[in-house]
């Protein structure tokens, strides 16, 4: 027998025994299965990021212009004659005057300033007009409302640029676009580059696309994308009120409570397929339910918070389900056998460990539902508000408004090309929220988890 | 030994549980068919019996930790000091704190190691002020033997604990409540053989003031720490008697086979 397996093994051992210091062909080959796959996960990586990058950069470079504006420095002589004939300050009387009563007193300002400035032209008087927004006037005029005292006196007023010259500035605008263009001259251009030397021109930081409103298609240099920020704020709120404690309270339910049976089973499934049903879906359901039946205006964010609290909520109860189901059943075991009860044990011991995943879910929710669009559409949040906050405000949540995405989908619609960097720059501000909503979701799972 | 180590015990004969007739169904499965035993005042009582044999089972009837499992079914009887548990006007979450319960793997809450102990009397209102539960929770880790140990870091986390440490602040947990009964389910089986050695001693000074009942995988466990001894086979209760005996002379060849290493 010994024999047997001697000679068995000898040849064996010369065909198949190799050194271990070389791989053999299957090695090799599984090594290389390997690499390859490594390499497939870094290509992936690699394209994503590419993606990534690109996709930064095209929001940066066209968006980061709609943070700055370009005004002109302006000495308007506010003439009492033309303002308040009467001299007696009465407000009434001054509001009587329209803007087109200070467009005459705004090309007197700068044919003075031409002239000041040592400058020539060959524009007439009306024409220098163009070279300022249309909102000028009226601006001067809110001013002028303002403070009566003011007529009578040389005020210096900053007012906007047109947004063709705000386009040449950020070099949207050149000499041969002009040429197709009713608006501006080149001459204007070239007193543009002189009144720039001179200071009177300037591109600064534009705090009103941040805080301001909506504004005319003639007049994009003054849309603003804060009330509609306002208008998110106040949906975000509604949805946070209603889908976090209604969401947490059918999740501990179906998770610890509810009995296993047919029903509660129905119920888990089409919690998920809520989830997957499309959000235009919830715009229609709400239109239908929110509005026509129970009769709540529209474009209200109380409205769109309804809508999008439907929305929301099956993403929170999936992943508070989730959370509670992490936590051990030994922790369970361990309260219900020191005689907690169920609801003990629940909120003393389950809750707070799944507390990290409930609130990381319900951010995640809050940023799904921040940027959704379709249906704020078809409850009608598309709401054209021109009106600066704080007059807008006060009604909240009734009032009509707009939000955030739905205000960038108004923007992108619309023709004049100087709206298109007012979208970018409204993806901008919408990211930097969901930015900052996901870094609080990282904070707060970083505290929740070192409290012991 | 053995003979030896029963004659110290002498066994208290005052039955403080007793059950009659227990059926245990799991859906379809009949886990526990018909056992009958009565279980001792200040008394260690193991459960032996191979895996599956229904022995974690029959302890948990014995705080109703069964009603927490969708679908376990209890029949029979089971009385403590001549009170059916199972009777509708018992509530489980009062008779748990008459009946406190160690488990297999140690499960620190992810607290303070004062907080895990102060959980059980806090919620039973058992301390009237910070004093009372501060002395409560001093005596509870003296009784799990932990005091020492942990007395300079009461504010530090249970789950930092070693396995043996956390098993025995599991103790001190579960007298905490001052139950009468304290029923352990194989508690040493995640440990080392010191944790195990520290964790047994324990259980032999517990029996002072608890009625214990132990389900143990090892044979040297049960008769180590216990006075009586359960052999259970598939679902049956097959003999029940004296530590000593039953690991001597058994009566029913099933158990000899079983503590012989024939069969398990």
């Amino acid at each position: 027998m010994t024999d047997i397996t001697d000679s068995a093994a000898q040849p064996e051992r010369r065909e198949t025994g190799r050194s271990i210091l070389e791989a053999d062909a299957r090695t090799k080959k599984r090594n290389r299965a390997e690499t390859r796959f490594k390499a497939y996960g870094i290509a992936a990586l690699g394209v994503g990021g590419l993606f990534l990058i690109a996709l930064l950069w095209a929001i940066l470079s066209n968006g980061l212009t709609a943070f700055t504006q370009t005004y002109v420095q302006l000495d308007v002589p506010l003439i009492e004659e033309k303002l308040d004939k009467d001299g007696d300050r009465d407000p009434a009387k001054i509001a009587k005057v329209s803007t087109f009563g200070y467009n005459p007193l705004i090309e007197q300002a700068l044919v003075e300033l031409v002239e000041r400035e040592g400058l020539e032209t060959e524009l007439e008087p009306k024409a220098l007009t163009k070279m300022l927004s249309g909102a000028a006037a009226a601006d001067i005029r809110d001013r002028v409302l303002a403070n009566p005292e003011l007529i009578g006196q040389t005020v210096s007023f900053e007012v906007l640029a047109s947004s063709r010259v705000d386009g040449y500035l950020k070099g949207r605008v050149s000499r041969e676009s002009l040429a197709r263009d009713k608006n501006l001259d080149a001459e204007h251009l070239d007193l543009i580059d002189a009144l720039q030397q001179t200071g009177a021109v300037e591109k600064r930081f534009n705090w009103a696309f941040i805080t301001g409103a909506d504004a005319s298609d003639s007049r994009p240099e003054q849309a603003g994308i804060g009330v509609a920020m306002l208008g998110s704020l106040f949906m975000m709120l509604v949805v946070l009120v209603l889908s976090l404690p209604i969401g947490v309270a059918a999740s501990i339910y179906l998770e610890e409570f509810a009995p296993q049976n047919r029903l509660t089973d129905l119920i888990e499934v089409n919690i998920s397929n809520l989830a997957a049903v499309p959000s235009i879906v919830f715009g229609i359901l709400g239109l239908a339910v929110f509005i026509q039946f129970m009769h709540l205006p529209q474009s209200a964010p109380l409205v769109g918070g309804l809508v999008l609290t439907l929305m929301t909520l099956p993403t929170i109860i999936i992943s508070t389900r989730a959370a509670l189901k992490a936590v051990p059943p030994s922790i369970r075991d361990a309260a219900l056998g020191v005689g907690a009860s169920k609801m003990q044990s629940v909120m003393h011991h389950v809750l707070p460990l799944a507390m990290p995943g409930i609130l990381t879910g319900t951010i995640l929710g809050l940023a799904q539902a921040l940027g959704e669009t379709a249906p704020l559409l078809l409850i009608g949040m598309v709401g054209y508000i021109a009106t600066n906050y704080p007059d807008g405000v006060a009604e909240g949540f009734l009032a009509p408004n707009s939000a955030m995405p739905a205000q960038i989908y108004e923007w992108a619609k619309r023709a004049d090309p100087a709206f298109y960097e007012r979208a970018w720059g409204g993806i901008i501000v919408l990211l930097v929220f969901l930015l900052a909503m996901n870094l609080l979701a990282i904070l707060l799972r970083r505290r929740f988890e070192r409290r012991w | 030994m053995n003979d030896m180590r029963t004659m110290d015990n002498a066994v208290n004969h005052d039955t403080k549980i007793t059950a009659r007739d227990v059926h245990v169904h799991y859906g379809t499965t009949h886990a526990i068919k018909g056992v009958d035993v009565d279980i001792a005042d200040r008394t260690v009582t193991a459960f032996i019996g191979p895996s599956g044999c229904g022995k974690s089972t029959f302890l948990r009837c014995l705080n109703r930790m069964n009603d927490t499992i969708p679908g376990a079914l209890v029949t029979g009887e089971i009385k403590i000091d001549e009170a059916d548990i199972y009777d509708p006007r018992v509530d489980p979450v009062q008779l748990r704190a008459k009946v406190g319960m160690v488990f297999q793997k140690p499960n620190p809450f992810p607290k303070s190691i004062y907080d895990n102990v102060a959980y059980g009397p806090k919620i039973h209102g058992m301390a009237r002020n910070k004093a009372d539960l501060d002395e409560i929770v001093e005596k509870a880790l003296r009784r799990g033997a932990i005091w020492d140990e942990v007395k300079d870091r009461l504010h530090a986390p249970g789950t930092g604990l070693s396995g043996g440490q956390q098993q025995r602040l599991c103790i001190a947990r579960a007298v905490a409540t001052e139950p009468e009964i304290l029923l352990m389910d194989e508690p040493c089986s995640a440990l080392d053989p010191i944790a195990t050695a520290q964790v047994e001693e324990l259980i032999d000074e517990l029996k002072q003031n608890f009625s214990v009942v132990i389900v143990t995988h090892s044979m040297q466990q049960a008769a180590r720490v216990s006075q009586r001894t359960a052999f259970f086979h598939l679902g049956h209760l097959v003999e029940f008697g004296e530590t000593g005996k039953i690991f001597t002379n058994p009566e029913d060849s099933r158990t000899e086979s079983y503590i012989s290493g024939r069969i398990g």
